[in-house]
């Protein structure tokens, strides 16, 4: 059995926090500066130029890269065999969120109430989804989400006559409908399967893959690379401007699913989809 | 690629000048607001009240800024969503309202506010706000302190890289560029 102190986890958060806010994911920093050489329009490359050159600022002042700072989505992946002690976990999850977002002069982007819309002052509470695993494992991810990208996003329950055509349409219009609003490049992230609640949760969790890679499953990864090829061709470009950019990359994740249902779930991360993880 | 400079206030002069898809540097004062500080303008002219500021020539910058850190003028500061402003813009346009500075499309409502009035729509890199952070070099709180990130700053800007996006004349940049650069033949 492992022991974990509640305050050790408070840490973590909060310095997960301030990090994943000052210093873009090194795949998508690259992914960018390589899009710069491949961009056919001249102001397309010059908005990615300066899309960088935020990164960098960012990076080296030690400053948010994007001043929508998000509401904190964390994801928690704990063993079995782990005993969280002295404080309950996810009171030292939103204590983390607070002094990370007060300490890293983080803007505080979350309202108490969706109607009379108060804001909490202190960015909590975070989203937090737990995932039960096997043995001593103890992971901690947080991916503080903008709303630019997120309003964009879209989940719609297919039929499953409506097939990889369905799906594809489906996706293509969301991405192409979100426009300038999403802050592209994009990753997209999907969701395929499970029901009208799981797939939206697969579509965020595709957002953390790495850009460049694929999903194991081969069927999946070829509908990653056309989804990502078409997407390319719409027009849409660096921040809606017009170009050969609109995703950095495609990600999909699928559960089985109803013999009647085919949801589908389209999650949109900008070109700050920013994200941090330790390893306890 | 090259930049225009133009200094606030705008008037009519200036703004016929622009046309969709100058790459602008942007200098002088300007003013932030967003979501809830646009509905306290609007609730304030509802009730017969002044606005907070001078709306004659001015320019609103769509942007909730970071908090800064000591020794900053303010934290990062890009864009938000211009759409969310949309229904509260028309009649502030019809005021005097001359510019206006986030990202996204615009509602028709607004399009044609812009058109009847001469006002100008420029857009700033989204989610640049570390970068644009560097052109503000003063800010002080207008009103609506209460609102946190939502107070109605003054920024003073020097060089503030914006593009314009939708002109007085209706050209709307998101459509001709897109358009170019569709290689799609399916859709």
């Amino acid at each position: 059995m492992k022991v974990i102190e509640a305050k050790k986890i408070t840490e973590i958060v909060k310095l997960l926090c301030i990090e994943a806010n000052y210093e873009l994911p090194q795949d998508i920093f690259e992914s960018l500066k390589e899009r710069i050489k491949e961009e056919t329009s001249p102001l397309g490359r010059e908005i990615l130029k300066d899309i960088v050159a935020n990164a960098e600022i960012a990076k080296t002042q030690r400053m948010p890269i994007c001043q929508d700072t998000g509401i904190v989505v964390v994801f928690v992946e704990i063993g079995q065999e782990v005993h969280i002690v002295n404080g309950n976990l996810e009171e030292a999850i939103n204590e983390g969120v607070r002094l990370g977002y007060e300490e890293g002069y983080l803007r505080k982007s979350v309202v108490k109430s969706p109607i009379l819309r108060i804001n909490t002052g202190d960015n909590t509470p975070a989203i937090i989804h737990y995932h039960i695993c096997e043995g001593n494992r103890f992971s901690i991810t947080v991916m503080p989400k903008g709303a630019g990208s997120e309003n964009m996003s879209a989940l719609k329950m297919l039929k499953p006559s409506d097939g990889v055509e369905g799906i594809k349409n489906f996706v293509i219009e969301t991405v192409e409908k979100a426009g300038p609003n999403a802050c592209p490049p994009s990753i997209v992230g999907i969701g395929i399967g499970g029901d009208f609640e799981l797939a939206p949760y697969l579509a965020k969790k595709a957002l953390l893959r790495k850009v460049g890679e694929r999903n194991t499953d081969e069927v999946i990864a070829q509908l990653e690379e056309e989804l990502l090829q078409e997407i390319n061709t719409l027009g849409v470009g660096p921040q809606g401007l017009g170009g050969s950019t609109t995703a950095l990359d495609v990600h999909i994740e699928t559960y089985p699913t109803h013999i009647a249902s085919l949801p589908v779930a389209v999650n949109l991360g900008c070109h700050v989809t920013r994200h941090a993880t330790f390893v306890l | 690629m090259m930049y225009k400079k133009v200094t606030t206030p705008l008037d009519e002069g200036i703004v016929n000048q622009l046309k969709a898809g100058d790459l602008i540097l942007l200098s002088g004062e300007i003013y932030t607001a967003r979501d809830e500080a646009h509905k306290r303008m609007i609730e304030s002219l509802n009730r017969g009240e002044k606005l907070p500021f001078e709306i004659r020539n001015s320019v609103i910058y769509y942007v909730g800024p970071c908090p800064p850190k000591p020794g900053q003028v303010v934290g990062s500061c890009g864009p938000t969503t211009s759409g969310r402003m949309d229904k509260y813009t028309p009649v502030l346009i019809e005021l005097g309202l001359k510019g206006m500075i986030g990202k996204g499309y615009r509602s028709k409502e607004v399009i044609e506010a812009m058109k009847k009035y001469k006002a100008v729509y420029f857009t700033a890199i989204g989610g640049a706000g570390a970068l644009l952070a560097q052109k503000v070099k003063k800010a002080e709180i207008v009103a609506y302190e209460d609102l946190g990130t939502e107070a109605i700053y003054k920024f003073l800007v020097e060089d503030l890289p914006v593009i314009v996006t939708i002109d007085i004349y209706g050209n709307n940049l998101y459509e001709i560029e897109r358009e170019k650069y569709k290689t799609n033949l399916k859709r």
